[in-house]
């Protein structure tokens, strides 16, 4: 699985990266990037998914 | 010590909910929760005469596709009130709250660093002293025998703090900063040549603020802000005010009420008090879920162009009150809106907005609110409204919380 986030969606709520510093990271002006190439291993999918179900722009996504 | 009075209204009390709205009511915001909840049922886009002419959104689906509509709504003014500033798009008078695109997007990139997690993060440590210091200082009190309340002795001395430091303000200012907060957004419904007036007043402390920091430059906000260049020119002299009134206001008021929110929420169900004391694991989704339940902030645009929006008439300058607080309450968007769950996981909550606008300040609000909890519950595990609900005094106007909070501490 590999997460995404769309950085014209992202406003810098910062959720995902509180909720999984793992996968996320914030840049200087506290938007989210994906860590690495966004592949989540499978003990981080439930974290992964909280991500996408609290961010309030709807902005990350997860896929196969 | 400030206890605000609520200020006299040009309009008088509210007679009808649905049709005569007025946030600046005082049982607005007391009964805010129950009249949304009656809105959405039956008028889920309220109308009202009062300041000359204001809409009342009340479903997730309307407040979220109005804080998207960049076009047909202009934040150039974002507190209603009975004076509209004459600040013209794309800019307004308070950037980047008060800007449009593309302007909007420019000005709020030279504060976005600062206010970024990790910048934020590094002052957990002080936020923590001044909580533990504003504690101290209620034991004290308690233990004279004085009455303690959790809003004037706590809660409204801690986002005023972080923000003069941040700033480079007098500390002991604070009393004045509160006023400015007070006279912006809560004396909103009252005379219009007293509101200008006091407008008067706060710039010209700012010009006098920004004079000082030209002539003793230093480490602080204000200095960066009168250095900083947009497109290659530096920010004129009032601009900068404008950008630190934004910090000012909307760092102070705000938070001080989501912690004051919370405290009450805390004061008022055991069960969740004790939970969260026993097992801080659940401070994240407990935190979140207050953000969700009791978002102080309500924003507000002025409509740009006369458009039917789901078949209200609206016209050009008129208001539009964008209750967040309301549209994390909607049960289509989420499942028990109207229960606090603190071990809520999902909550895609808009406390801090959504879109191009939402809350430059909302690292650190939620770092000041978490730790102010955190705090306060590791020093008075046990405590309750110390008389009735009729005791707590919330807040008028957009922002929402209590003013007055007094608790009842037991001690073991």
């Amino acid at each position: 699985m590999r997460i995404q986030v769309d950085a014209e969606k992202c406003q810098g709520h910062n959720r995902c990266y509180a909720l999984a510093p793992e996968l996320f990271d914030v840049d200087d002006y506290g938007n989210a990037v994906v860590i690495g190439d966004g592949t989540v291993s499978p003990e981080l999918i439930e974290r992964a998914k909280l991500a996408v179900a609290n961010c309030p722009e709807f902005a990350i996504t997860l896929s196969e | 010590m400030t206890v605000y009075e609520p200020p006299v209204s040009i309009y008088g009390p509210v007679q009808d909910w649905a049709t005569d709205f007025d946030h600046a009511d005082p049982e607005y915001n007391r009964n805010a929760h129950r009249i949304w909840a009656e809105l959405r049922g039956t008028c889920p886009v309220a109308h009202s005469d009062r300041y000359g002419g204001t809409w009342l959104p009340v479903t997730h689906e309307t407040v979220r596709e109005i804080a998207y509509d960049t076009e047909n709504f202009t934040s150039r003014a974002v507190v209603v009130s009975t004076v509209v500033p004459e600040d013209p798009a794309p800019i307004g008078g308070a950037p980047p709250i008060t800007s449009d695109p593309p302007f909007h997007h420019d000005a709020r990139r030279l504060l976005l660093p600062p206010f970024s997690p990790k910048k934020i993060a590094e002052w957990e440590g002080e936020v923590r002293i001044l909580c533990r210091a504003l504690l101290d200082r209620m034991e004290a009190k308690i233990a004279a025998g004085e009455r303690v309340d959790a809003a004037i002795d706590y809660a409204q001395h801690i986002p005023v703090n972080v923000i003069s430091r941040m700033l480079g303000f007098p500390l002991e200012d604070d009393d004045l900063f509160r006023q400015f907060v007070h006279d912006i957004l809560e004396s909103i419904n009252g005379d219009p040549e007293e509101r200008i007036r006091s407008f008067e007043r706060i710039d010209a402390y700012l010009l006098a603020q920004i004079e000082d920091h030209r002539a003793n430059p230093r480490d602080d906000l204000t200095s960066y802000l009168m250095d900083v260049e947009m497109y290659g020119e530096k920010l004129p002299d009032n601009m900068v005010g404008g950008v630190i009134l934004l910090l000012l206001v909307a760092g102070i008021d705000t938070t001080w009420s989501a912690i004051g929110s919370s405290i009450w929420h805390l004061a008022t169900h055991d069960d969740d008090r004790r939970r969260l004391v026993a097992d801080a694991s659940l401070m994240t989704t407990a935190i979140e879920e207050f953000l969700r339940a009791y978002a102080p902030v309500t924003m507000a645009r002025l409509v740009a162009q006369d458009h039917d929006f789901h078949g209200c008439p609206m016209k050009k300058d008129e208001w539009v009150l964008l209750p967040f607080p309301a549209a994390n309450l909607d049960p289509s968007e989420f499942p028990d809106a109207d229960r606090v769950l603190i071990d809520r996981q999902e909550n895609r909550h808009a406390a801090f907005g959504l879109g191009i606008h939402r809350c430059l300040g909302s690292n650190l609000a939620r770092l000041e609110l978490r730790v102010a909890v955190e705090e306060f519950i590791a020093r008075f595990p046990e405590f309750v409204i110390d008389g009735s609900d009729d005791d707590v005094v919330w807040s008028v106007g957009q922002i929402r919380g209590p003013r007055q909070l007094p608790v009842r501490v037991h001690r073991s």
